[in-house]
């Protein structure tokens, strides 16, 4: 591998990761948090996805789309919350598992009554096509450098909000030990629903931003959870910082786990088990993820 | 499961017709998930031939039940029982995905009373090969068929290296073999990826590095849409032809990849653009019912609906005895029909002799992408195994 192909597979494992990582980041802080596994983070995904690309349709405004896609997804987060998950939080671990198994598929035959069974179209907004020069002789799409400066923007956002804010503190708190923040007299209600909220809105930031570069259809959320709970594990679950360290690592780890193999002479089913074999590794050496948020 | 019992004789109503029925079809496919698409073709593009035939097979009542395998070889396998043993279906037909095939193909040609599978798109090599049946009948095309195409029309156009890209499947590599088996150049690079990814940045940017003179790829679906933007967005699509098989490249995967698609070549059995009556009218009436452009798998579902209206007019609209069923059999074999795509006959093994196109993607007068024909690769060309079939006839 040349150097300058090093960078260019750097650059894509890096905006992969970024991607996981606004995945992840919600989905940390609804099972740290609230010790609650939702499976249906995939399906916000989609829907943050088939809201922006039907508001592209009508306003023909990305940015305007991505904002009202963005509330909507939030929105629809909080709605779950409310009607179906609230009365899950003092279940087991399988109850859950089972009722935000059955969100998905209400989720994706949703969108196939609304939107019809075929992958709808998105377009990269105009202002943010083409590409740039940064490896010479290989032109790289600017709109994969906008959602990798995007991601670290939310992630600063993030860092700001989880260390520096009120919320965050109570978000913190409520990671190490729920019911001592009840008992403090904090409503856990109201934070839980902002919470899910808020990890609903960036799994749906994911979802519009992926939409342009991957494929808007029914299910698209599905394979990317699979990886953002492997980042959630590796980083040490309910921690925002595990999760982007974590994202960032999987990112890179499949991207040159895509190339590597083939390049020596391996099957190409080594690329399918690197992230996995990775977590095993690290799971083994610490138990709890790398960064994990509990005592 | 969802079995929808559909009803279609022209003036009669729902209740009427199954307690009228002398026929019954069974049509499993796939209307569920992501694929849930590929489903929609296939039953819109039977409806539509029912139609044609005035609403009965064969000029007889018929009755068209359809199953849901839901994607999965397991319930394919369940519906197929129950069609079979309960619903006594004297057809089926439908199936999309080869692995579906494969695992209901025994429950319906075992069954005693001498049940047909008429598939309308899986062709595996099992089936056109070693394990051919009587009963057993291809309307689409064998597996390797279209990627052959596409290596023939690399290999005339001159094309010196190629890369080639398919989801690690069986599918994926019976597709390229298909291609390698045609195609006379050097491989490049030979890269299989993650059955269902979506991003393409790593493998696309190992791609241009290996400076192929084309590519070749395989992904049906999402994959297929995803890929083809991405290899756009690259801006490779000018620097380096695509080329692909019809599943990557036709109406249900262009309007999702949009523009990006215009200037691919894709290899087919059939296209919108064909030019003959029987397929002017049949795209002509299914844009006017459904709204939208029909895709091959739609084609070929409709062509087995035509393909069973001829042969059940051949035996008087009866199915019952064993000889009724032989002179089924042997009015199958005739293809006594016009097809959608010219040129029609069975092979040795039940598998169509046909005409493989080479299309590019453009825009049509609507603005909307097509496959444009550009000429013949493959004329009447048979499938590789058929020589491993025991089957005389």
């Amino acid at each position: 591998m040349t150097p300058l192909l090093f960078l260019e597979q750097t650059l894509n494992g890096l905006q992969l990761g970024v991607t996981l990582f606004l995945m992840a980041a919600g989905l940390t802080l609804v099972f740290g948090i609230m010790n609650m596994v939702n499976l249906a983070h995939g399906s916000l995904y989609m829907m943050g996805a088939y809201y922006c690309a039907t508001l592209l349709q009508w306003t023909g405004s990305f940015v305007l789309s991505a904002v009202i896609a963005l509330a909507g997804a939030a929105l629809t987060g909080i709605l779950v919350e409310v009607v179906a998950l609230r009365t899950l939080y003092s279940r087991d671990h399988l109850d859950q598992v089972l009722a935000t198994f059955g969100l998905i598929l209400f989720f994706n035959e949703l969108v196939k009554i609304l939107w019809g069974p075929i992958a709808i179209f998105m377009d990269i907004p105009g202002f943010l096509a083409g590409t740039v020069e940064i490896v010479p002789g290989a032109p790289y799409p600017i709109y994969r450098l906008v959602v990798l400066g995007v991601g670290v923007l939310v992630a600063v956002f993030l860092w700001w909000l989880i260390t520096r804010t009120c919320l965050g503190m109570l978000i913190r708190a409520g990671a190490s030990n729920r019911e001592m923040v009840g008992a403090l007299g904090v409503d856990i209600k109201l934070l839980y629903t902002l919470v899910f909220g808020l990890g609903a809105a960036l799994a749906g930031l994911a979802g519009l931003m992926a939409g342009p570069l991957y494929v808007v259809e029914i299910g698209m959320g599905d394979s990317m959870l699979i990886k953002t709970f492997v980042v959630i594990v590796i980083g040490g679950i309910g921690s925002i910082r595990g999760a982007f360290v974590a994202a960032v690592i999987v990112g890179m780890v499949d991207t040159f786990g895509r190339v590597v193999p083939a390049m020596i002479g391996l099957t190409p089913s080594i690329a399918e088990m690197a992230i996995y074999i990775l977590m095993a590794a690290i799971l083994f050496w610490r138990p709890s993820g790398l960064f994990p948020a509990r005592g | 499961m969802k079995i929808g019992v559909i009803a279609l004789a022209a003036a009669v109503t729902m209740g009427m017709a199954p307690a009228l029925a002398q026929v019954k079809i069974g049509l499993i496919t796939t209307l569920s998930g992501p694929q849930a698409g590929l489903g929609r073709e296939m039953v819109d593009g039977f409806n539509l031939g029912v139609k044609h035939a005035g609403g009965r097979l064969g000029g007889v009542a018929t009755e068209v039940i359809v199953g849901d395998d839901q994607f999965k070889p397991d319930v394919g396998k369940s519906v197929a029982e129950r069609m079979v043993q309960r619903d006594r279906v004297d057809i089926v037909t439908g199936v999309v995905f080869s692995n579906i095939l494969l695992a209901m193909s025994d429950t319906v040609l075992k069954d005693r009373r001498g049940v047909f599978l008429i598939s309308s798109n899986a062709g595996p090599s099992e089936l056109a090969g070693k394990d051919c049946h009587p009963n057993f009948f291809s309307v689409s095309w064998q597996n390797d068929n279209v990627h052959e195409a596409m290596g023939q029309h690399m290999t005339n156009a001159g094309v010196k290296k190629a890369y080639l890209l398919a989801p690690n499947y069986p599918a994926g590599k019976d597709a390229l073999m298909g291609v390698k088996r045609f195609f006379k150049g050097e491989i490049a690079g030979e890269v299989y990826t993650q059955l269902g990814q979506t991003d393409y940045a790593a493998e696309l940017a190992t791609l241009r590095a290996a400076q192929p003179s084309a590519t070749y790829f395989f992904y049906p679906g999402g994959m297929g849409i995803a890929f083809v933007r991405q290899y756009a967005q690259a801006g490779l699509m000018q620097q380096v032809p695509l080329f692909g098989p019809s599943f990557s490249l036709d109406q249900t995967i262009l309007p999702g990849i949009g523009d990006a698609a215009v200037g691919a070549y894709a290899s087919t059995f059939w296209s919108e653009k064909l030019q003959n009556p029987a397929n002017e009218r049949f795209v002509r009436d299914f844009e006017a019912a459904y709204n939208r452009i029909p895709s091959p798998y739609a084609a070929q579902s409709y062509d087995a609906a035509m393909l069973i209206d001829s042969a059940l007019k051949a035996t008087g609209g009866k199915l019952g005895t064993k000889a009724e069923k032989d002179k089924f059999r042997d009015a199958l074999r005739a293809a006594n029909f016009n097809s959608v795509r010219g040129p029609f006959r069975f092979n040795r093994n039940h598998f169509p002799i046909q005409n493989y196109y080479l299309t590019q993607i453009v825009k049509d007068e609507k603005g909307r992408l097509v496959m444009d024909l550009r000429g013949v690769i493959f004329a009447s060309h048979a499938d590789a195994y058929v020589d491993q079939c025991k089957m005389k006839w």
